[in-house]
């Protein structure tokens, strides 16, 4: 340290005690894998055995002024995470100030303009995923009821020896939305409630390419809108996108769209919804080179239910295909009343939930293949064509039975395109799987409860006989004690394999201590080789065998 | 490097020292969330009387929704003896939000319900996983926090309550 350094540090020291006034929050979290080396599942020992993940957030804010940063260490990264991340450093930064009229903010910052269509940098931590921006963003509201944000910045790619590694190309954006009942007079009293928006992106990256002419600016754009009317939600949403080559589409020069539109009716008891999907070539990132879960500037997330149940949630998952698709979905939730017939005496919910997805009809015909427009077929919103990429049917019924007995029972029937959302290398075309799941909680005292998972899934065998990894047994057993403890014990079996050698047992043993805001747990045991998803973007997590210890905290 | 390290950690002794001699209470961070009709609420101003309980939840976390059936069955009690408001905030983004009125409606709770698609409100209270469940007293201070939940959780909570209804 330089002796200029020495003489600053009590003044560095004294600004932050008086920065102190201010508030202070965060978390923390660490992850750490001892692996060993399991031939009957595919699971290796890694070349350092250990493998831990760390963070820290922390936020402060005084008065108007804010400013946090995130540290994260990979020493080395933990199982399924990009191999690339490593080291320790700052992963996200920025200062700003906010009050009621402005809210600016200078470094790392996260974004979601409408749906998320057009534009949404978030993190996920469980996935590795953080496609945050780093640049500058100011958001205004001139009077109430109307918000306007304006965004500039690189996108984060990648955590290497220790630092964010930033994407090849800028984006930039603005949106606007207006909540017309505020700002209408005449509205203010109407049943009716109306919001509408409208966004703008673009990116650039330099044109690198010897063979091709690439846009080297991609703008999207599109509206939005939002009714409500008693009991009734409509809304929907609209983005276009203009010429964006890149490896996604194999390099051709169409545009691309995304919409999604959804009608719900709810009230006190019963629940309805419906949603219609359609994308057409919408893969649209700051690095046209990119692949994978990198720099994505919009978020295209699939349209069904996310599942909890470990073998209906991880086996047979499905994600957006961005380069085309057309999807429905309808969710339905009704509770009978108590004292009613089928209510009893505290009432009994039923829920089902339907979704489907296709492929849209990209029609070719009246292409010239030899003309240099680079256009590679035609398309039309929504209209799709007989190939099945995706559907699910589920219903479940959940009763309590008496003060200390309740259970949750439920069928879910799934069908995946394998050729299109490749699951498994095991199997072609579409792979059906029925699942049936029972679950019952048990209160033997006060603050102990035991509770128990059975499910089981079965493959319907192809006309060939193939059955992917056939049919799956798993068994969970779960006993807490309020507020401290938690120990489970799970097993997944794969008794149906048509390859003998690959019957195995999954067991693994879990146990946690909370405290407040504090939380530590320990598990061991193998698990399965699968795909981790959460929302629309999914993450391959390989087949391990050993110790995981983690622990969460928040201040 | 060492520089920037020098001055952060000056900063973070500072931060520290400054932390024993002031005895400062975590606030609620001042987060703009839409609720389901799709107004503006801001999480610093939400204006209600009594306590206040925020709970961290989504469609897709069994656990999250024992805790929140377990309280509604008891919520109308809770109500009457202590005035608590509980704001159940949905983490759900976009892929399942317009199933939160749904699922939020089927069940009948008579929560205010928040919607946090973009994790803004989630970072800012500092949590890692849901549920996570936080106090809040009548000056806006958060004095107590749960992550995880099980069952006899809620009777931990309501003893918090009563706590802050009897000052």
């Amino acid at each position: 340290m330089n002796f200029k350094l020495l003489l600053l540090a009590p003044f560095i020291m004294g600004a932050s005690f008086l920065f102190a006034q201010g508030s202070i929050s965060g978390n923390a979290e660490s992850t750490f894998q001892y692996l060993n080396e399991d031939t009957v599942i595919g699971a290796n020992q890694p070349p350092s055995k250990g493998l831990i993940n760390s963070y820290m957030n922390v936020f402060y804010t005084n008065g108007n002024f804010k400013a946090g940063m995130r540290l994260e260490s990979y020493l080395p990264r933990i199982q399924g995470y990009p191999n690339r991340f490593d080291g320790t450093g700052l992963g996200m930064r920025y200062v700003g100030y906010k009050n009621d009229f402005v809210d600016v903010t200078l470094g790392s910052f996260y974004e979601q303009f409408g749906t998320g269509l057009a534009l949404r940098a978030y993190e996920d931590r469980a996935l590795g995923y953080d496609n945050l921006l780093d640049g500058a963003r100011v958001i205004v509201k001139p009077k109430p009821g109307i918000v306007v944000k304006g965004v500039y910045g690189y996108q984060r790619l990648s955590f290497e020896s220790g630092r964010m590694v930033h994407g090849a190309g800028i984006v930039r954006g603005v949106d606007g939305e207006l909540h017309l009942n505020e700002v209408l007079g005449n509205l203010k009293e109407s049943d009716l409630d109306i919001v509408i928006g409208a966004s703008f992106v673009s990116k650039y990256q330099r044109d690198d390419n010897s063979t091709l002419i690439l846009p080297e600016n991609v703008g999207s754009y599109g509206g939005r809108f939002q009714l409500m009317y008693k009991n009734f939600f409509l809304d929907g949403e609209y983005i276009h996108k203009g010429q964006d080559p890149s490896n996604d589409n194999n390099y051709i020069y169409n545009s691309g769209h995304a919409s999604v539109f959804n009608l719900s009716y709810t009230k006190k008891g019963l629940g309805l919804l419906f949603s219609a999907k359609s994308v057409d070539n919408m893969s649209y990132r700051s690095d046209r080179t990119k692949d994978l879960q990198d720099v994505f500037i919009n978020y295209l997330p699939a349209l069904n239910k996310t599942h909890t149940y470990n073998l209906v949630a991880t086996l047979y998952p499905y994600a957006t295909q961005p380069v085309g698709e057309v999807a429905y979905q309808v969710d339905f939730l009704y509770t009978f009343k108590r004292k009613s017939k089928l209510g009893g005496k505290y009432g009994t919910t039923i829920g089902a939930n339907f979704s489907t997805t296709y492929q849209p009809k990209m029609d070719a015909s009246t292409i010239n293949p030899n003309d240099s427009t680079g256009i590679a077929y035609t398309s039309t919103p929504f209209v799709m064509s007989d190939s099945l990429y995706w559907q699910d049917i589920n219903f479940n019924i959940t009763k309590k039975f008496n003060k200390k007995f309740s259970g949750i029972l439920s069928y879910y029937n799934i069908q995946i395109n394998n050729d299109v959302a490749k699951i498994s290398n095991d199997a072609q075309g579409i792979i059906n799987a029925h699942i049936g799941v029972v679950e019952m909680l048990y209160k033997i005292a006060p603050k102990h409860s035991i509770r128990a998972e059975l499910q089981g899934l079965f493959v319907k065998p192809q006309k060939n006989g193939e059955n992917d990894k056939g049919d799956w047994f798993t068994a969970l057993v779960e006993y807490t004690v309020s507020p401290h403890y938690f120990f489970s014990f799970m097993n997944q079996y794969n008794y149906g394999n048509s390859d003998a050698s690959k019957r195995v047992n999954y067991p693994i043993v879990t146990c946690g201590y909370i405290k407040e805001s504090t939380r530590f747990t320990v598990s061991y045991g193998r698990q399965r080789a699968g795909l981790f998803c959460v929302g629309g973007v999914c993450r391959f997590v390989p087949a391990n065998n050993g110790l995981t210890l983690s622990f969460t905290q928040s201040f | 490097m060492k520089t920037k390290f020098t001055i952060l950690f000056c900063l973070a002794a500072g931060l520290l020292f400054a932390q024993e001699t002031v005895k400062s209470l975590k606030q609620l961070p001042s987060v703009e969330l839409k609720d389901l009709s799709g107004s503006l609420v801001n999480t610093a101003k939400m204006g209600f009387e009594g306590p206040v309980v925020i709970s961290f939840w989504a469609t897709w976390c069994s656990p999250c929704k024992k805790e929140l059936n377990t309280i509604h069955d008891l919520y109308p009690d809770w109500q009457d003896e202590t005035g608590v408001t509980l704001v159940a905030v949905s983490v759900d983004d976009e892929k399942t939000k317009r199933q939160v009125a749904v699922y939020s409606n089927g069940k009948a709770w008579d929560y205010e319900i928040l919607l946090d698609p973009n994790g803004d409100f989630k970072r800012a209270m500092g949590v890692n996983n849901v549920p996570h469940t936080f106090l809040i007293d009548t000056d806006g201070n958060i004095v107590y926090s749960h992550n995880n939940y099980a069952p006899g959780d809620e009777d931990e909570l309501y003893e918090e309550i009563l706590k802050l209804s009897a000052k």
